[in-house]
């Protein structure tokens, strides 16, 4: 018998699919986006954790953040819904099918500033989900103006200065109840990629600010949210490290400033290089450690809190196992000897 | 006081003449007015009496007239019993229980000649009229001799007034016992305390008072198999019945009851043996929150629902519209309250109907059920679940404070007999063999697409939601023709609705000329007006009562068939009348005249049958 020669095919992950399967439309965002390079990092997360494409929803508010949902992932249901209100429906989705992985993408705007309050008891809640602000610093979609992430004194493309605080999202998430809290710039392709894996094998709300200059209105002298400005100020706090449940544990690590979280799924998060007494679960400390570096005009990057203990707002329902939305009508319309029994003690 | 409007005498009557002379006796057709001041726990009192005259067979209505407050304000609770079965508010009072010392002179000069009225005798209201039948009690005195315990006695003294008019309106006592030891039912301690009370306030009527008034009570068989129940736990009753899943709120009066007593019979009735509920309940911060928690749990499959008032629906408005135009289903219960604004939070009205009928920006539009009765919001609340996953879109059930937050016989419910309808889904088996689908395909022609669930498993599955212009494919797009073909399918969609909503209910003889049309808790004053009209001036008027929007075609059919349509609602705005004027043909249009009332009080019949006979010129 003559041997055959097999292509090979594309590379595939651990559950067989090529990458080409984690992609979603053509961005019509601007070329040089920030945005845009979060996608192909969340392409590659999703990619190499080998999850299931229709085992994910994808929600978003509005603006250009919101948008981006419709570049990766095309075979996941997606909800692009209203400004600032991801939450509540990501809230309802979640309560409907906690089998799911959610996975929220919200903007500045969308979420510091029509959005403030939904994020706040978002993060109250501890939803199991992925909550990823692609943050610029700017309205993007209606042309530039100041969000209320941009901070103190930077300065607009037509020369307004911003006279407020920013709002720091990392550290009102942190006091809030978030479960998994962290920054990073969408230009840090290796950082961005670990904390989004270790984000999917996280259960409970995960806050990821990931800064990601926007190329037409923010890119200039004078904004804190420009490439530029980033290469300057961006300070890691550590070195992100990540080993999913499925690959072995390298034995060999760092005591001392380096941090190992084992998280639900058996996952590891591994914190090295930390400052000398950070402590990822140490909430008073995380934040204290964020205003500190504000105050230098630092942009710290990271993973500033984790808790794995806290229970996840579907865990606290106490619901049943199987989705709420698939259970069938046996399960959910009580039998006449109910009504009857209720009739009976109105009568 | 403020909450009748029968003619006061215009001079208070001299001290020492006699009362109205009695009369031929007035049974089971009278109404009871309780003056007391709220949180002085007068609700359980009330209850007894109202319950006391179900059992005792005689139907019975209450209103409790509550002022927007925790603790000392003045309240009222209005009882009519009526051996014709007339629930409606009834205008004028009859009997008085006046135990408010800040609005005893007013509730006083509100009533008629011929009038009752118990008080506490230190009010001395005697001096006030000279035309009613004073029963002046000494409450404190009684109470104080069967409850020693001082900080009850706020509590007990209510009960006192509960034996005083059994005592003068000849109630069976074994059907007060029998209502009190109910009301009690878990706290034997209480029951024999508030009973003794009873019997104080009985036997002092009966050594101390003399009858001069006609009104009294006698054991009639029409409230057997009935049950006493409100509005709001009607509705959670239809909502559990109807599978919800997904519950979302924010507390708002007078609809958090229907979420509170939800919460209770689910946790009751939902929860299976391994103690892991069937449902999920979640306090939202805030209406926008609350919709936006049904929108995404509908989106994924659940059957959710929220329950709010007029504040609430304005929060919702920008959510309506996304549920409406990115096909979402959702149940929004609206228990209407009197606006704009705050309003008279603890008042009825049927105001909300124009503002949610078309909820949101741009041309949208929402189904919505009307329930008149306990009965229907029990059925309502499970059509509506149905109707939004078949429609896929929102669908709102309009209650009133009426309604929701009184107590109401009924029949008893009926066990629902068809299973749930759970709409176009396609599952992954059926997209294998389909091959290709689009989301908002018409593929029917009733305008209802198909839609797939998050975590359908199949590659073809996934499709994108979004506000914002989308072609048939559930893609982007802003081309002209995909959104018009876009918005005149929803359109069409809006017209099959039509034939799925509930019929309106009709009462004719096919010979009258004069047709009343009215939705909702209006309808138990239409009713007895409709007797009023042919008893007192023969006017038979045929009635047709509205049960849904859109409009089902026989109101189209009704208006064609009379000369002069009187539209009855409790607004000021006629918003029913504006809404059928844009659905009827122009010509139709002219015959509609309005009726309205927007005091904050239930609509009464006597109103309605002034204004008909007014308008009819007779």
């Amino acid at each position: 018998m003559a041997t055959t020669v097999t292509n090979p095919g594309p590379k595939v992950n651990r559950i067989g699919l090529p990458v080409i399967e984690y992609r979603g439309g053509k961005t019509t965002l601007c070329a040089g986006c920030g945005h845009n390079a979060i996608s192909e990092r969340i392409i590659d997360a999703l990619y190499e954790m080998g999850v299931q494409p229709e085992r994910v929803m994808k929600l978003s508010g509005i603006g250009c953040s919101s948008k981006s949902p419709a570049y990766f992932l095309s075979r996941a249901h997606s909800f692009n819904s209203v400004h600032g209100r991801m939450p509540s429906v990501a809230t309802g989705a979640l309560l409907a099918n906690k089998t799911m992985m959610g996975l929220g993408v919200s903007g500045d705007g969308d979420t510091a500033s029509i959005g403030i309050g939904q994020f706040v008891h978002l993060m109250r809640r501890n939803l199991p989900l992925i909550y990823i602000i692609e943050d610029n610093g700017v309205y993007g979609l209606t042309k530039g103006q100041f969000s209320a992430t941009a901070d103190i004194g930077s300065k607009l493309k037509t020369g307004v200065v911003n006279d407020l605080p920013a709002i720091d999202t990392c550290s009102l998430a942190i006091q809030l109840g978030a479960t998994f809290v962290g920054r990073s710039f969408s230009g840090d392709k290796k950082q961005l990629l670990t904390m989004l894996k270790a984000a999917m094998a996280h259960k409970g709300t995960v806050m990821l600010d990931v800064i990601s200059p926007c190329v037409t209105f923010n890119d200039h002298e004078g904004s804190t949210r420009s490439y530029k400005y980033m290469q300057d100020h961006e300070e890691p706090v550590g070195e992100v490290g990540f080993v999913p449940s499925f690959e072995e544990i390298d034995v060999e690590y760092e005591e001392g400033s380096s941090f190992d979280v084992e998280m639900h799924d058996g996952s590891h998060l591994r914190l090295k290089k930390l400052p000398e007494n950070y402590d990822p679960t140490d909430r008073a400390g995380a934040v204290k450690t964020l205003m500190e570096a504000h105050e230098n005009n630092e942009i710290l990057t990271g993973v500033f809190y984790i808790d794995t203990q806290k229970p996840a707002f579907t865990d606290l329902l106490n619901m049943v196992d199987e989705p709420l939305a698939l259970l069938p009508q046996e399960r959910t319309r009580p039998g006449k000897q109910v009504l009857d029994e209720v009739m009976a003690r109105l009568g | 006081m403020a909450t009748t409007n029968a003619g006061a005498p215009s001079a208070p009557a001299k001290q020492g003449e006699p009362a109205a002379t009695p009369s031929k006796p007035v049974i089971n057709d009278f109404s009871i007015q309780v003056a007391t001041v709220n949180g002085s726990g007068s609700q359980s009192a009330n209850s007894v009496l109202l319950r006391s005259i179900f059992t005792m067979g005689v139907p019975v209505s209450g209103k409790n007239l509550f002022p927007s407050n925790i603790a000392g304000l003045p309240t009222w609770y209005t009882i009519r019993a009526s051996k014709h079965g007339y629930v409606a508010r009834k205008k004028e009072i009859d009997v008085l229980i006046a135990m408010n010392t800040e609005t005893a002179r007013e509730d006083m000069l509100s009533l008629r000649p011929g009038a009752a009225a118990i008080y506490e005798e230190s009010f001395n209201l005697k001096q006030y009229r000279d035309d009613v039948c004073c029963y002046p009690v000494p409450f404190d005195k009684l109470t104080a001799a069967v409850c020693p315990e001082a900080k009850l006695r706020k509590l007990v003294k209510n009960m006192i007034y509960v034996g005083v008019a059994a005592q003068l309106l000849g109630m069976d006592m074994k059907a007060v016992e029998d209502s009190l030891r109910r009301q009690f039912a878990k706290k034997q301690k209480a029951a024999d305390l508030n009973w003794g009370a009873v019997e104080a306030g009985f036997n002092y009527a009966a050594q101390s008072l003399t009858k001069h008034d006609p009104f009294v009570l006698e054991r009639m068989h029409a409230t057997e198999g009935k049950i006493i129940i409100d509005g709001n736990a009607a509705c959670a009753l239809g909502a559990m019945f109807a599978g919800v899943t997904v519950v979302t709120w924010y507390p708002i009066t007078p609809s958090s009851s229907v979420v509170e007593q939800l919460i209770d019979y689910l946790k009751k009735y939902r929860v299976e043996p391994d103690g892991k509920a069937s449902f999920a309940v979640v306090q939202a911060e805030d209406e926008l929150a609350a919709i936006g928690m049904v929108l995404g749990a509908g989106w994924a499959g659940a059957r959710s629902m929220t329950a709010t008032s007029g504040p609430g629906i304005s929060l919702m408005a920008e959510f309506a519209g996304l549920g409406y135009f990115a096909e979402l289903p959702g149940v929004i219960f609206d228990i209407q309250r009197v606006g704009p604004s705050t309003g008279l939070p603890t008042r009825t009205a049927q105001a909300d109907l124009l503002s949610i009928a078309f909820l949101s920006h741009g041309d949208t539009k929402h189904p919505i059920l009307l329930p008149a009765n306990v009965k229907e919001c029990f059925e309502f609340a499970g059509a509506a679940f149905d109707l939004a996953e078949q429609m896929q879109t929102p669908v709102f059930v309009l209650s009133d404070l009426d309604l929701g937050m009184n107590n109401w016989m009924s029949e008893p419910f009926q066990y629902p007999d068809k299973p749930l309808n759970r709409g176009k889904v396609l599952t992954a088996e059926q997209l294998q063999k389909a091959g290709e689908w689009g989301r908002y395909k018409d593929v029917d022609g009733d305008g209802i697409p198909y839609r797939t669930l998050p975590g359908t498993d199949h590659p073809k599955a996934a499709y994108f939601t979004r506000g914002s212009g989308h072609n048939e494919k559930a893609q982007y797009s802003e081309r002209p023709e995909d959104y018009q073909n876009l918005m005149e399918r929803l359109a069409r969609k809006f017209e099959t609705a039509r034939t799925l909503v509930p019929a309106p209910v009709t009462v004719q003889t096919g010979k009258s000329k004069v047709g009343i049309l009215a939705f909702g808790t209006s309808d138990f004053a239409v009713m007895e007006s409709r007797d009023q009209l042919k008893k007192e001036y023969g006017v038979e008027a045929d009635y047709l009562r509205i049960r849904a929007y859109p409009f089902a075609k026989e109101i189209r059919e009704f208006v064609a068939s009379h000369e002069r349509i009187y539209v009855v609602e409790q607004n000021r705005d006629a918003q029913m009348l504006s809404l059928l004027k844009l659905d009827l043909p122009a010509a139709e249009t002219t015959k509609l005249r309005s009726v309205r009332h927007f005091n904050g009080l239930p609509i009464d019949a006597r109103s309605v049958t002034d204004e008909i006979v007014m308008q009819e010129g007779i």
